[in-house]
């Protein structure tokens, strides 16, 4: 087996609030391979897109990656000073946000954007960097990509301005995507091709991809593997047929279970009863203990990681997997 | 797909702008009546019937003539009369305007570059912005001119030593809320370089409040010039502004040759009325809340 492309070990990013110290990432691990796709599952404040910030080093005060490793390439991204971080950002990582509305500069031609993405990381002329911005925009299913080069983003409607968003990520190849809920705010319809060309692209060029979101069906059609979060920690983590067929911790069971098309039609959604926690202060061993069904006592203590493909943090899982053993948190 | 097509890409968000702009009578007049003055001070030397600051060109003899004159050569109609030493005063109004519009304009621009630059950097800049709002500008250019000397260069440094910090201080407001925006960490995300974030990303998002700026120091600057070349610090005698020129007349006033002063004075209010008409018209334009 060829050594992982991205291997974030142990990953802890802590903001300081006036309240105190908040860690938003606790203690995350995940490997991904060149070609792969994982899909980071979670709640708002889940933890999910300040890993993504941490692996892009774009985490500003009052945050801050406090703990772990993030090995790309071999290369530990947390030791890297900040001019060698931009050398990566948008060449050999790319990230996609989620509102295309708000990532373009309203001020600046599409053509001015991409070409200065290329021309930040390659000694390139203007024309040839046009071109190759052209024949991209072409590839993400953009007609008449010449004509849209010259347009202001707002000219653009949101789907061809998320594929134009997307386009820019792509445009000097890089080895790992990292795309935060990129189709979130798009129609289903629009979603649906541009997953299909996002996966197509990179299967083609055997790019890796992040990809963050807390949409179920989205992650079942595009992921490899999936990595549930939960309170700034992983508490599932399998291939994607296997944790969404056979949900192992309460915490997945909960999220399968108050999807709509869950419920028998004209019956109440299923709800997992309570709130996230609060992350200054979280409740004492496993985080979703308070809101679980099948809490018994010994929850108050952290669960470790289990072993093996399908891994899990839970005392007491719905099937599958052993349970977890006891870790000092 | 509800793309707009490709061919109304030609209407940039700048055009639909200038309309919006050019809707109020109020900035129809004070466009109006920049044009006007920018027109005279720029063609001085042709339209002036004289140089007035060429000491052959004047005749002592035509000292404080009423407007309208003759003048003792018969060769040129003194349009607003002429001054003590006998100066043409239409010829010196255009020529002042010059000297003023320049001073005015060029220590906005030189200012605005100094702030909005390091508006964006922040950092300890903004205490020495505090500093320098704190004190009152007219004791800081007495000050500095009375150590530097009078001339036309010393007074642009002066204006634009105190006129940056509005400008850096509105800059790195907004600045501020730039950087909040999504497109700031997507330009980050694309390793862009900070400088080119900063100057191609932040600063056009940042314009339209500091192009209001602008054009009210343009005016601030003239009126400043003008009180420092009245108090005879300002521009030098052989190159009279606005200023100085009412400074001229000043003494005449109470004798009843009213005109020596009156018309640099009326052409200095008619400047920063312009100005100033103007430049309200761009903040109500360029206002976001008053889009809506």
């Amino acid at each position: 087996m060829t050594a992982p492309l991205l291997e974030v070990r142990n990953l802890r990013t802590r903001f300081r609030t006036e309240r105190g110290d908040l860690d938003a990432v606790r203690d995350v691990s995940f490997s991904l391979r060149a070609g792969e796709t994982l899909g980071l599952v979670g709640e708002s404040g889940s933890g999910k897109s300040v890993t993504g910030f941490s692996i892009m080093g774009l985490i500003d005060p009052p945050g801050q990656v406090v703990g772990g490793e993030i090995l790309f390439r071999g290369q530990d991204l947390t030791k890297l000073d900040e001019e060698a971080m931009r050398s990566l950002r948008g060449n050999r990582i790319a990230m996609v946000f989620q509102d295309p509305m708000m990532t373009l500069n309203p001020v600046l031609r599409i053509s001015t954007q991409m070409i200065e993405t290329v021309r930040a990381h390659e000694t390139i002329d203007d024309t040839t960097a046009r071109i190759r911005a052209r024949d991209l925009l072409g590839t993400m299913g953009i007609p008449s990509p010449e004509a849209r080069l010259d347009a202001y983003p707002h000219q653009l409607s949101g789907g061809m301005r998320q594929r134009v968003a997307i386009a820019i990520a792509l445009i000097n190849k890089p080895d790992l995507i990292i795309a935060d809920e990129p189709t979130t705010a798009l129609d289903v319809s629009i979603q649906a091709q541009i997953l299909a060309e996002v996966q197509q692209l990179t299967r083609e060029s055997g790019t890796a991809l992040l990809w963050i979101t807390h949409d179920l069906s989205v992650i079942a059609g595009i992921a490899d593997e999936i990595a549930v979060m939960y309170a700034g920690r992983i508490v599932e983590q399998g291939g994607v047929d296997a944790v969404l067929d056979q949900p192992s911790h309460p915490y997945t069971a909960g999220l399968i279970g108050s999807l709509p098309g869950a419920s028998a039609p004209g019956a109440m959604l299923v709800q997992i009863p309570g709130t996230t926690p609060d992350m200054v202060d979280p409740p004492q061993g496993c985080a979703f203990g308070p809101r679980c069904a099948r809490r018994e006592s010994d929850c108050v203590r952290q669960p470790g990681f289990t072993d093996g493909a399908h891994r899990l943090r839970c005392f007491h899982p719905l099937s599958g997997p052993a349970s977890a053993a006891e870790v000092s948190a | 797909m509800t793309t707009v097509p490709a061919a109304a890409s030609a209407r940039r968000p700048s055009s639909s702008a200038l309309r919006r702009f050019l809707r109020a009578p109020s900035a129809w007049i004070g466009l109006g009546l920049m044009t006007l003055l920018v027109i005279g001070a720029v063609f001085a030397p042709q339209i002036a019937p004289q140089n007035p600051f060429d000491l052959a060109a004047i005749d002592v003899l035509d000292a404080r003539m009423t407007p309208g004159s003759v003048s003792s050569g018969g060769d040129i109609t003194y349009l607003l009369g002429t001054d003590g030493q006998g100066r043409d005063l239409f010829s010196a109004i255009l020529y002042g305007l010059r000297t003023s519009l320049t001073v005015g304009v060029g220590s906005a621009v030189l200012a605005g570059i100094i702030g909005i630059l390091g508006g964006l950097i922040d950092a300890l800049i903004m205490r020495l912005v505090d500093l320098l709002m704190s004190l009152p500008s007219i004791l800081i250019a007495l000050l500095m001119l009375a150590l530097l000397g009078k001339g036309i260069g010393n007074v642009v440094l002066t204006l634009v030593l105190l006129e940056w910090a509005y400008y850096a201080r509105t800059a790195r407001a907004q600045a501020l809320v730039e950087r909040k925006r999504d497109y700031f960490e997507a330009a980050r995300g694309l390793g862009l370089p900070t400088s080119r974030i900063l100057l191609r990303h932040v600063l056009p998002n940042c314009l339209p409040p500091l192009l209001v700026i602008a054009a009210l120091q343009v005016a601030r600057a003239i009126t400043l010039e003008a009180t420092l070349s009245f108090l005879g610090l300002g521009a030098p005698v052989t190159q009279p502004s606005l200023g100085l020129l009412i400074a001229n007349g000043f003494q005449f006033m109470l004798s009843g040759e009213y005109w020596i002063s009156f018309f640099p004075g009326l052409t200095l209010l008619t400047a920063i009325v312009a100005i100033n008409l103007v430049g309200d018209r761009l903040r109500e334009v360029l206002d976001p809340r008053a889009l809506k």
